[in-house]
């Protein structure tokens, strides 16, 4: 799986970076989960720590606060990228300390 | 789905490939398509390369331990979609030697072997808890994980924490078992780019 660390950081790249109807700020915060607009924190919260009881409530809220169906769709993605991005270095580095 | 856009917001062309795999395979298409379809630049070109190397990549867990740990993370994240849908690959690619349904119902896991028993608990405690720490990687390994089975392990367990949460967020809707199946049957043919 060599190819997979480049393919990871080539996604976080693409969607930090890349174009897109959000600012790279916005998709910054929501990949942090910290300092995400509030009509927006909500969602991002759940989406990072809780996703399964996402309603449709916490789409409707962001949308009624005239965040656009595309700006939802690429904060929530950056959202869960990257808490599985925490969650893998955090299990990487426990698997390196096994090392020491 | 919750955004309009994920369900009719596609392209003339991609709206033509459903209607090709709806004639073909006699099931809707998958939520999970629809999303990957929609503005494939920004995920699902490149989701789907992290996911194909993660799931279909050299390592030396089989494609069946694989979609197996796939299931398992979506079952600790309670994604029933997920759940579903690499059950049923899972179980198509063991074959009839082993029951993936029985083998996730054990929340112990007591029919799976080691060291896959033990690589899916860790993976268990990442997804619920986010994070593990050095003890946790020391049964892994001393179950007979090498630390690259551990850091494959850690792959697969990252795409399925990133899609189980967009099957979540997205509301995807849960189909009937031989939608799962078809979708299966196309993941073990095609891969997932």
């Amino acid at each position: 799986m060599s190819n997979v660390k480049q393919a990871r950081a080539a996604l976080v790249t693409r969607i930090l970076e890349g174009p897109g109807k959000t600012t790279p700020s916005e998709r910054r915060a929501a990949f942090n989960n910290s300092g995400v607009r509030k009509p927006l924190a909500t969602l991002v919260d759940k989406v990072a720590t809780h996703s399964s009881t996402i309603t449709d409530a916490d789409l409707a809220v962001p949308k009624a606060s005239g965040v656009g169906e595309d700006q939802a769709f690429e904060i929530v993605v950056c959202a869960a990228i990257g808490q599985a991005i925490r969650q893998y270095e955090a299990a990487l580095s426990a698997l390196e300390a096994t090392a020491r | 789905m919750r955004l309009r856009i994920l369900d009719s917001g596609h392209g003339f062309a991609t709206k033509v490939l459903f209607a090709l795999i709806q004639t073909v395979s006699r099931q809707p298409v998958l939520d999970v398509v629809k999303l990957v379809k929609y503005r494939a630049d920004f995920y699902g070109n490149p989701m789907g390369a992290v996911t194909q190397e993660a799931m279909r990549g050299q390592s030396s867990w089989s494609v069946g331990d694989r979609e197996l740990m796939a299931a398992f993370v979506a079952k600790t994240n309670q994604c029933d979609f997920c759940i579903k849908a690499h059950s049923a690959v899972a179980q198509q690619a063991y074959g009839k030697d082993k029951d993936v349904y029985a083998m996730l119902s054990d929340p112990d896991l007591g029919m799976v072997e080691e060291p896959l028993r033990a690589t899916l608990l860790m993976l268990g405690k990442l997804t619920r808890e986010h994070s593990v720490d050095a003890n946790d990687m020391r049964e892994v390994l001393g179950a007979g994980a090498s630390a690259q089975q551990i850091e494959d392990a850690l792959a697969v367990c990252f795409a399925f924490n990133v899609i189980g949460r967009l099957a979540d967020a997205f509301g995807f809707s849960v189909p009937g078992s031989e939608a799962f199946n078809a979708g299966a049957k196309y993941l073990l043919t095609r891969g997932y780019r």
